[in-house]
């Protein structure tokens, strides 16, 4: 599983929108397309039925990959990911309710998408709707008191319909997060609020489906998936640097390097540069 | 127009938590998508009337407001009619989650604020919020509105369940002073007038509107005739009503039990600056906070009282041309 096309047409938004975060979206976009490929239960033909699972990417800055995602599964139009960040478009920057097909919440403050899932897990199991609910969210946002807030409630509710997965990639905006503010021992943390644990590679296929479907027979307890990821990965220059979180921008070359090291051909390359 | 003298329902009456608490729980029986969210504070919101009758849409969040705020816009998007509860100071708390997770998200979701403003008496600065009218009413499509007496507040109930979108609700803590009768009718984004008058117009919500219609009585006596209108949608706020009291009478006081900046009188300062601008004195708090003490004497040490609505009322005509 390399998912390079995907990663490659979301580094190609990222690098028309002339802003994003590569990063992150790299880390993540391998348990995006798990999920969208072989996890999630829709209809393509009726993506606003009640009986379907929902997907929060509570890390919304992330949304690229699931831009992609999302029009690699035919849920969204190809053409327009590259319009991404622009004015007048449905891709905002940050996953937005009512603007894109799909996108469950508005997203982009950290800790409120993993909170609104836990809504709609309490909604469907309330109205006994055997649906799923998946969240995504990162893993400097587990600074977030909000995530610890609504922790603690996913569980005390057995929200057993509830799965989160944590993209562990290990860094955020700034630095690591054990220089910013350590998050281990995260295993222990979440087993201690009462979560079914699971630790896996988050850019390995067989442990990711694995995950979610060990997180389906859990009856007992929400279940957190630790996908430990590689921030950038795929990308030599990008992998493990915490400056392309967000705050650089990606020339032309950077884009050329990358779309070679993703099994570009000379002539995408020039096509994702100069424009479909 | 017949006026109204306000009853003190004090011994018999409810305060706005309890008509609003009662109200919902009636109405629940009709809209089945209801669903209460509480941070642990229910006997001071008024819900817990509707956890007795209905514990199983009753949803206990504990003391994590941030987490209850977002998790209602989660459980609109399953077509759940959320109601989140808490006492005014702490929505601020979750301001933010408010606003992304649910105005800008369009979900259909009531945020309905117990204890605001000086109202809460003794509790003290901390919980007493006067600044939540003005926050609330800034973010994009959110509509905020604050009854005045246990009549409108029924009124006000049904109307947000019927409203599709969100909606701030302020409720109260103390007793209220009965103003209303079943002839009125609550809608959004209309203003009421509740006594006429010539000389000026006193515009008021929440508790101000009894003791506005006090002063009028007072300032009667004085040869002021003061017109008197319940405000109690703020946002959106009635414009075409302003502009006919400002061309009828040419100045206004504003009273709310709230900041002067940017609540009741900054939203009526910024409607008529667009029409017909005519002078307006405000009655607020001004940009301090309260301190403990019981409502009364709070409303006094800090100018809300009728008395100080009759002192606004003197100034405003001497600046009307």
């Amino acid at each position: 599983m390399d998912n390079n096309w995907l990663r490659r047409r979301a580094l190609e938004s990222i690098y028309h929108a002339k802003s994003g975060h590569p990063g992150g979206v790299l880390s993540c976009i391998d348990i995006l397309e798990c999920l969208f490929s072989s996890i999630l239960e829709y209809d393509l033909n009726n993506l606003d039925s009640v009986h379907r699972d929902r997907f929060i990417l509570s890390k919304g800055h992330s949304a690229p990959a699931l831009y992609a995602v999302a029009a690699k599964a035919g849920i969204i139009d190809e053409g327009r990911l590259n319009g991404l960040r622009k004015i007048d478009h449905e891709l905002q920057a940050h996953t937005h309710r009512g603007a894109t097909p799909w996108v469950e919440a508005s997203t982009g403050s950290l800790g409120q998408g993993f909170s609104f899932a836990i809504g709609e897990a309490h909604g469907l199991k309330f109205q006994n709707i055997k649906n799923r609910v998946y969240v995504m969210i990162g893993d400097g946002e587990m600074q977030e008191g909000e995530i610890w807030e609504g922790a603690m409630f996913a569980s005390h509710h057995n929200l057993n319909n509830l799965c989160a997965i944590a993209d562990y990639n290990k860094l955020q905006s700034d630095d690591s997060n054990e220089n910013i503010m350590g998050l281990e021992p995260l295993y222990d943390k979440w087993k201690s609020f009462g979560w079914n644990v699971l630790e896996i590679d988050g850019h390995n296929e067989d442990e990711i489906i694995n995950a979610f479907k060990l997180a389906k027979d859990c009856s007992s307890a929400p279940t957190f998936i630790i996908a430990h990821t590689i921030k950038g990965k795929g990308v030599s220059y990008m992998e493990n640097v915490p400056a392309w979180h967000g705050s650089l921008k990606l020339s032309d070359d950077e884009l050329r390097d990358a779309l070679i090291e993703l099994g570009a051909s000379k002539n995408e390359v020039e096509v994702a540069i100069h424009g479909r | 127009m017949e006026d109204k003298k306000p009853i003190l329902i004090a011994k018999t009456g409810d305060s706005l938590r309890e008509a609003f608490g009662k109200e919902l729980t009636k109405l629940s029986q009709e809209y089945k998508d209801v669903v209460v969210l509480d941070a642990d504070i229910a006997g001071g919101t008024g819900v817990h009337h509707f956890r007795d009758k209905y514990p199983n849409r009753f949803i206990q969040c504990g003391i994590a407001e941030q987490n209850m705020m977002a998790m209602a816009g989660g459980l609109a998007a399953t077509g759940l009619i959320p109601i989140v509860t808490t006492f005014a100071v702490f929505m601020l708390r979750a301001i933010e989650q408010a606003r992304l997770s649910i105005a800008y998200a369009n979900m259909n979701v009531k945020i309905v604020a117990s204890h605001p403003g000086l109202d809460v008496g003794p509790d003290g600065a901390s919980a007493q919020c006067l600044e939540d009218l003005s926050c609330f009413r800034s973010i994009p499509n959110m509509v905020v509105i604050s009854p005045c007496d246990p009549i409108e507040m029924k009124q006000a109930t049904r109307a947000i369940l019927e409203y599709k979108g969100p909606i701030y609700m302020r409720t109260g803590r103390s007793d209220t002073k009965r103003i209303l009768d079943d002839s009125y009718n609550f809608e959004i984004g209309k203003g009421v007038i509740l006594r006429d008058g010539i000389d000026l117009t006193i515009v008021a919500c929440g508790v101000e509107v009894a003791r506005s219609i006090e002063a009028a009585e007072s300032l009667a006596k004085d040869g002021i005739s003061a017109r008197v209108v319940n405000m109690s949608s703020i946002k959106p706020i009635d414009s075409d009503l302003l502009e006919i009291c400002s061309k009828e009478t040419g100045a206004f006081v504003t009273a709310e039990d709230h900041s002067i900046i940017g609540g009741l009188g900054g939203a009526v300062a910024e409607s008529l600056a667009k029409s017909i601008p005519s002078p307006i004195e405000f009655v607020g708090t001004n940009d301090v906070f309260g301190e403990s003490g019981e409502p009364e004497e709070l409303a006094d040490k800090y100018k809300l009282t009728s008395k100080h609505i009759i002192k606004a009322a003197k100034l405003v005509l001497t600046r009307k041309k």
